[in-house]
């Protein structure tokens, strides 16, 4: 543990967070012009050209807005829910490879924070304590919208983390390592040997529950669009509210990354135009979040638990099962 | 240096986090403090190396404490303190610190006698989850399926508890229906 691991390792992770932040505000930013113009509509145009400075416009607004917290909350816990979400969705980031090494000024840069060899566990795992964020703040609220949100996300976290483990341990089991890198390693001969043409089942079933885990549109049940609130952040305000979103949207760029590091292939041989490969990938991905909010109704907790329970867990043990069977014979 | 700084900087915050768990009267808090306590624990297994347990650790808790949560929201109004009947209070806590006291030390003694070491060290060059899946599956095979056959009793037990009434939905009934079956139930009342 040599003094230049450690600066070259906060150095990376001040990167993460600036870039991903910044992200998480364009991101919206993005969302909106393409839910716009699906609907026929031409989104954010005052600000700037084309609307791009509604960021920055946004940004000030929710930086300089009165921080309220309302009598009756459980102060303590209302005001640490908006942190674990913003929180757990950066510190997921760090066991995603988000480039291939390269080498700057001679120095041989590892575009990933930590190399943990159990990578893909730790990031599901810490994807799914950000769900924690959604259903402190509707506890902690005192009011009963918030309280039936924080219970769908219950609902939601319970249906979909069955799912996410069971899908990915069908893969796991041909690659034998939990590292993403050695699934990037695993797929680096170039399409023929992706892992969603061996796996297709288990790539849909892990999109699906990325929807779950995301909390996007077709799972979007925990904020409940169509009580007209904002579900568990019905109270909040200002920059409190903003991190929700921060996590929201860092987790979305982050799972567009792991599904193609996972099924499609990740950065390849790590040349440049692998890199720019990943990079087009998780684009595609982001933007399926959006295409999917601008194109389907929500579903209710009850469908997504029956969905999740009844159709999902058993293609996705018997696509185990299979895996298993095929591996041995 | 950095495992030391590490292991003291948990140690504190599990313990503090523990301590508010059992002392504090709102339930949200001790709920809270429950569930973070749960995941700084597993940072003792990354400092001790062992990867794939503390990953498990998070996975695991962090979907039990939730369990915990949708059971606290539907006993309590968590919003607001929960009156307790406590006893004496230093009876309690002179008990409680007995009680740690004795677990350390029951646990502690071997290592003063005589340097333990470890069965199954780690191997070099061998994934954590790799090792603990040999071990799994060769010296505790039969604990490993004896706790699987365990959680199938549980979940069949759960099923056949929770599945009296699945066949009906109200969501799916419609008003006459839902209606119907009300006094149906109310006349079972009154008979």
């Amino acid at each position: 543990m040599d003094t230049a691991y450690l600066i070259e390792t906060i150095i990376k992770v001040v990167v993460v967070l600036l870039i991903f932040s910044a992200l998480a505000g364009i991101g919206t930013y993005f969302e909106r012009k393409v839910l716009a113009f699906m609907q026929r509509r031409l989104g954010p145009m005052n600000v700037g050209p084309y609307g791009l400075l509604q960021v920055a416009a946004d940004g000030i607004k929710l930086f300089t807005k009165e921080d309220i917290i309302p009598t009756n909350v459980v102060a303590r816990i209302f005001k640490i829910a908006p942190v674990i979400t913003a929180a757990t969705a950066f510190m997921a980031a760090a066991a995603i490879p988000f480039l291939p090494q390269f080498t700057l000024f001679g120095y041989t840069v590892h575009p990933i924070v930590a190399d943990i060899n159990i990578g893909i566990l730790y990031i599901l795992g810490i994807m799914g304590v950000g769900l924690y964020g959604p259903l402190l703040g509707g506890m902690a609220s005192a009011n009963k919208f918030s309280l039936l949100s924080a219970a769908r996300g219950a609902a939601v976290f319970i249906s979909y983390e069955v799912i996410t483990g069971l899908s990915i341990l069908a893969p796991i089991m041909m690659v034998g390592s939990l590292s993403l890198i050695d699934f990037n390693e695993y797929q680096a001969g170039g399409i023929g040997d992706w892992i969603i043409w061996s796996q297709p089942v288990a790539f849909i079933l892990f999109w699906i529950a990325a929807f779950a885990e995301t909390g996007r549109t077709p799972f979007h049940l925990i904020a409940n669009d169509h009580e007209i609130i904002d579900g568990f952040g019905t109270e909040y305000s200002g920059m409190r509210w903003g991190l929700f979103f921060i996590g929201e949207y860092a987790n979305m760029f982050f799972i567009s990354f792991v599904i193609p590091l996972l099924f499609l292939g990740g950065y390849g041989d790590g040349s440049l135009l692998g890199a720019l490969g990943l990079l087009a990938k998780m684009a595609f991905f982001f933007f399926f979040f959006l295409w999917t909010r601008a194109a389907w109704p929500d579903v209710r907790p009850d469908q997504l638990m029956w969905l999740c329970w009844k159709v999902l867990m058993p293609i996705a043990v018997i696509n185990v099962v299979i895996t298993g069977l095929v591996m041995m014979f | 240096m950095f495992e030391a700084i590490a292991f003291y900087l948990f140690a504190f915050l599990t313990i503090s986090m523990f301590y508010i768990t059992v002392t504090t009267s709102q339930a949200l808090y001790a709920l809270t403090a429950l569930a973070a306590g749960m995941i700084f624990i597993s940072a003792f297994f990354f400092i001790l190396g062992a990867d794939f347990l503390g990953a498990i650790q998070i996975v695991v808790y962090s979907g039990a404490v939730m369990a915990l949560y949708a059971f606290g929201m539907m006993f309590f109004d968590t919003t607001r303190d929960v009156k307790e009947k406590s006893g004496n209070k230093y009876i309690v806590s002179g008990l409680s610190i007995l009680a740690a006291i004795l677990v350390v030390v029951i646990f502690a003694a071997p290592m003063v006698s005589t340097n333990i070491t470890a069965n199954y060290p780690i191997v070099e060059g061998i994934g954590n989850t790799q090792e603990v899946g040999m071990v799994l599956f060769t010296k505790y095979l039969i604990p490993f399926e004896v706790a699987a056959v365990m959680l199938l009793v549980a979940m069949i037990a759960g099923i056949v508890l929770a599945g009296k009434k699945m066949d009906l939905s109200l969501t799916l009934m419609s008003g006459e229906e839902i209606q119907h079956a009300m006094e149906e139930q109310n006349k079972k009342v009154l008979v």
